[in-house]
């Protein structure tokens, strides 16, 4: 549905994105993670046919000219950039106008949006005065007036309350149900996990692309979860089989090389004359996949 | 002491690296002077004239020898008729039409005033007011002249130069618009820089969120404007230098007058122009509300300081309005010492109006300007 | 001892109250985390006791000095990093140090001294000539931590310091926060990131504007009733979609990462026959969910 052959994308001299390559296929929830100027807003763009590459071949929907395709597109930019001095209903009959459709179709899809967004009481309120949340689904409702097949979404739920972020995820799931392709980026792990497959980037380069389990299997290192009430932890494990040891939660998550360095790990705490409340292996998390792939990368 | 320095020296490396400001600060100068110079000429000679003599005696023809001789009209056509001479004018042929009516020569003989009628196309108000001018002026001149004459007539010493025509305008004997334009570019580019540079770089801190994290530093108020003030002064003082010095070296320029002088008293206008910046970067939020607000300073500065319009020709209302801008005094200090030579004893009414302004807008913005974000 | 408190502290903007009625304590030396949605009133509460802002009502003392009359006695002793990271972009890394070391009027060999340890800190040693604008997001965060610090302020303000950056160097300036606090600093820090809350030794939820708890997060994950549960699920929207749909009586429900959670009475967990399900501690995420839904309610 959407392919990218060897794109880059420069500002002047700055890279914005490296040669990526990628292929997303229809249904998917495809998530975009990294860090700010990683190059995820660029690739996004560059999807939504805003930006053109300064390199490499672009196909959405099977189109190279993405002016024919805008139809089909549904985007969510990562500003709100809707007008905050219109009420809710005027922006989405706004967008609506824009997508040239007439004055009934615009009631009648406005009316079944709003009703999915939940905004539907709040239709009358400036978009000034709602809260980030709401903005946030104001922004998606917009984005979903002219029914779009492709739909991209740049960091929708950065610094949106937890409740609101779920609710978000949740339209997004039922819209990707009804057969809609969806591209996201966002800067939480463990949404990243809710995608069906995930491209890490980094320093604008694709680091890496799987699915989440995918992505899990590839982790080179083990990591162990450690209870134990000390604060100087990390100073009695700098030992060589321990690559790195952070707080995680109330919790220490241990990074070692090998199943052996357990063991090592318990003794060397042990000699310390520490108490080890817990210890053991558990599945690497998104976040320390991404941690390992980052170090590559640099 | 230790803050302030390190505010300057942020400051200088700021501006040293911002090249293209940098360019545009020392550039800015020579581009304007040799743009208002060369190519905005305020002087209109050679005007296509129109005559209609009806007198056809000497004294006509010396009156339109003197007037062609002062370079100002080329007698192009001779009229038949008022109305010929009328129509002419109208039609844009010709830009003056100068009528001496039959009787000129017999009352210029008895004593009597001698009117001559000049007709001007006053859609080009430029051409029209050198027209104006050099005409009068040539009548002046013509009529002490005949006065002259006859006062020695009657003493029986004939005149040795009965028409003496020389146009003598004041401080500019040769009459070049650039003499009178440096210093008025001198003023208006500091006038430009000084409060759009200075309104911005306050204003850019805002916006960065630099100024966030120097209002939580224990800085003072005062150290902050001194941090601006001090390296602005200084990029001033070389504008000043380069327009000065590109001025004498393009146009010849005279100084006539004190430049150390000068320099002092361009002192009192770059503060001036620099607090005016600084109160309007307490009351803007983004870099283009600075830039507009300098803009609404910076447009009455050209056309109510004097710089290009004279003052002394502006209803009531914008003569006094000029009164509120540094410009308008900093130029008749700066024409004064350049052009005319003259210094303290002339210049202390300006002096006293540019202290007043810095003392007003230096309070009010240093008032407005809490340690506070909003 | 407190270095903070603040008595129905308030603050409105036009008819618009950002912050309303927040009293609280920070004990000299904690971590202490101000959680909350953007817009919620998180900055502007750290405004007002860094001396940018007056309150509008209300009292605050910090290190003992009053907000509102003392701020430039304060403004000597606290150290504030803001999520812009205000760094000069075009001048270089010393020379932002230099400068601020220069606003906090160090001497010679005593600020040479303190900028070496930050570069070192930073780890900005090899960089120190790089002009701001070419580092990256975590650099940049590392070096703008580096300027606050420089005067060793007993008392830290970090306003969203970890947005938009990198997994490791989210991990690696905590480890720096965490030194800081085992050498006396106390801290006070704002994020959206639940997990990184989990390091605070108390924390702050606020939400629009009312602080709707303070306290340890052990002592936080007590106050939600009933037990929490985890359904691990490949899918966990779709057995999301399944359970709402069911006469199963809960609590809450909603997906976290690969699996769903659900917050039911003790008693009732019998209903639960079909999925193998584990029992577990909330985390904060869980807390700050079911905080903001029972304020909602209110």
């Amino acid at each position: 549905m959407i392919k990218l052959e060897h794109v880059s994308k420069n500002y002047g001299r700055v890279m914005g994105v490296k040669d990526v390559s990628l292929e997303i296929s229809e249904g998917e929830i495809f998530g975009l993670v990294g860090p700010d100027g990683a190059g995820k807003t660029t690739l996004i763009r560059m999807i939504a046919g805003i930006l053109s590459p300064t390199e490499g071949e672009m196909r959405v929907l099977g189109a190279v000219n993405p002016e024919i395709i805008k139809e089909y597109l549904g985007y969510v930019p990562q500003k709100f950039s809707l007008y905050g001095e219109l009420t809710v209903q005027e922006n989405i009959f706004l967008l609506g106008s824009l997508y040239g459709q007439r004055k009934e179709e615009i009631e009648e899809r406005a009316n079944q949006i709003l009703d999915f967004t939940k905004l539907l009481p709040f239709k009358e309120r400036l978009a000034d005065h709602l809260s980030g949340g709401m903005k946030q689904k104001l922004a998606l409702a917009a984005g979903l007036m002219h029914r779009p097949k492709i739909f991209l979404l740049d960091e929708p739920t950065t610094g949106v309350d937890p409740v609101s972020r779920r609710e978000f995820w949740q339209m997004l799931y039922r819209l990707n149900k009804d057969g809609m392709t969806i591209i996201v980026s966002t800067p939480y792990m463990d949404e990243a996990e809710l995608c069906s497959r995930v491209a890490f980037m980094h320093n604008g380069i694709v680091a890496d692309c799987n699915s989440p389990q995918g992505l899990r299997q590839t982790y080179p290192f083990r990591v162990l979860e450690l209870s134990a009430k000390d604060p100087n932890i990390k100073r009695y494990l700098a030992i060589p089989s321990v690559l790195e040891c952070n707080k995680f939660g109330d919790k220490y998550h241990v990074i070692v090389k090998d199943r052996a360095a357990l063991k090592e790990v318990a003794l060397t705490l042990e000699a310390a004359g520490l108490v080890i409340e817990a210890l053991k292996e558990i599945p690497p998390t998104l976040e320390d996949v991404f941690v390992a792939l980052a170090s590559e990368v640099i | 002491m230790r803050r302030l320095k390190a505010l300057l020296i942020k400051e200088f490396l700021q501006i040293r690296r911002d090249r293209l400001t940098l360019i545009m600060m020392l550039g800015l100068p020579v581009i304007q002077l040799v743009l208002f110079g060369f190519a905005i000429n305020t002087d209109v000679k050679h005007l296509p004239t129109i005559v209609f003599d009806q007198s056809l005696q000497q004294d006509s023809r010396d009156l339109l020898s003197s007037l062609e001789a002062s370079g100002y009209f080329d007698i192009k056509y001779l009229a038949k008729s008022y109305q010929e001479a009328n129509s002419a004018v109208d039609a844009g042929k010709a830009k003056v039409g100068i009528v001496i009516p039959p009787d000129f020569s017999e009352n210029l003989k008895h004593g009597r005033q001698a009117a001559v009628q000049v007709i001007v196309d006053a859609t080009d108000s430029m051409a029209a007011s050198s027209a104006i001018s050099a005409a009068q002026l040539i009548g002046q001149i013509k009529s002490q002249d005949i006065l002259l004459q006859q006062i020695r007539g009657y003493s029986g010493h004939p005149a040795e130069k009965p028409y003496d025509i020389r146009i003598r305008p004041w401080y500019n004997p040769d009459f070049i618009s650039a003499f009178y334009m440096v210093p008025g570019i001198m003023g208006v580019m500091l006038t430009m820089t000084m409060v759009m540079i200075t309104s911005m770089a306050i204003v850019r801190e805002r916006e960065r969120g630099t100024l966030e994290q120097l209002i939580v530093t224990p800085m003072k108020n005062w150290e902050l404007m001194l941090g601006k003030i001090i390296p602005y002064s200084l990029v001033g003082y070389v504008q000043v230098t380069v327009a000065l010095l590109a001025g004498i070296l393009i146009f010849d320029l005279p100084i006539r007058g004190s430049l150390a002088l000068l320099y002092v008293l361009t002192a009192l206008f770059i503060l001036a122009s620099l607090s005016l910046g600084l109160l309007i970067s307490t009351v803007t939020k983004n870099q283009m509300q600075a830039m507009q607000l300098s803009f609404f300073v910076f447009l009455p500065s050209v056309l109510l300081s004097g710089f290009m319009f004279p003052r002394e020709a502006m209803p009531m209302v914008f003569n006094l309005l000029g009164n509120l801008l540094p410009l308008t005094f900093y130029l008749q200090i700066l024409r004064g010492i350049i052009l005319k030579g003259v210094g303290l004893s002339v210049l202390w009414p300006q002096i006293i109006a540019l202290i007043i302004f810095i003392i007003i807008t230096l309070t009010i913005s240093i008032k407005k300007f809490q340690k506070k974000i909003a | 001892m407190y270095a903070v408190e603040l008595t129905n502290l308030t603050r409105k903007f036009g008819d618009f109250t950002a912050v309303n009625d927040v009293t609280l304590k920070i004990k000299t030396g904690s971590i202490y985390g101000f959680l909350g949605p953007n817009g919620s009133g998180k900055s502007t509460t750290i405004r007002m006791l860094c001396g940018l802002l007056e309150p509008t009502s209300g009292r605050g003392s910090v290190l003992g000095f009053d907000i509102a009359k003392d701020s430039e006695m304060i403004k000597q002793k606290i150290g504030y990093m803001s999520q812009k990271f205000s760094l000069y972009d075009d001048l270089t890394v010393i020379e932002n140090l230099q400068f601020y070391g220069g606003m906090y009027s160090l001497s010679g060999s005593l600020g040479k001294g303190r900028i070496e340890e930050m570069l070192n800190l930073a780890g900005l040693k090899d960089r120190q000539d790089e002009l701001v604008i070419n580092l990256s997001g975590g650099w940049k965060q590392r070096l703008a931590l580096g300027c606050s610090i420089l005067h060793k302020p007993s008392i830290l303000f970090l306003d969203e310091p970890t947005g938009g950056v990198d997994p490791k160097s989210r991990r690696m300036f905590w480890d720096i926060i965490y030194d800081l606090a085992l050498q006396g600093t106390t801290i006070m820090v704002t994020t959206h990131f639940m997990d990184e809350a989990e390091h605070c030794d108390e924390i702050g939820f606020i939400f629009e504007g009312n602080l709707i708890a303070s306290s340890s997060p052990a002592y936080l994950k007590q106050t939600i009733p009933g037990t929490l549960i985890r359904i691990p699920t490949d899918d966990p929207m779709g057995l999301l979609e399944i359970l709402e749909g069911s006469l199963l009586s809960y609590l809450d429900i909603y997906c976290s990462g690969t699996s769903l959670h659900l917050l039911m009475e003790t008693e009732k967990l019998a209903q639960i026959t079909d999925f193998h399900y584990e029992k577990i501690t909330p985390a904060l995420e869980d807390v700050f969910v079911y905080l903001v839904k029972s304020h909602r309610k209110e």
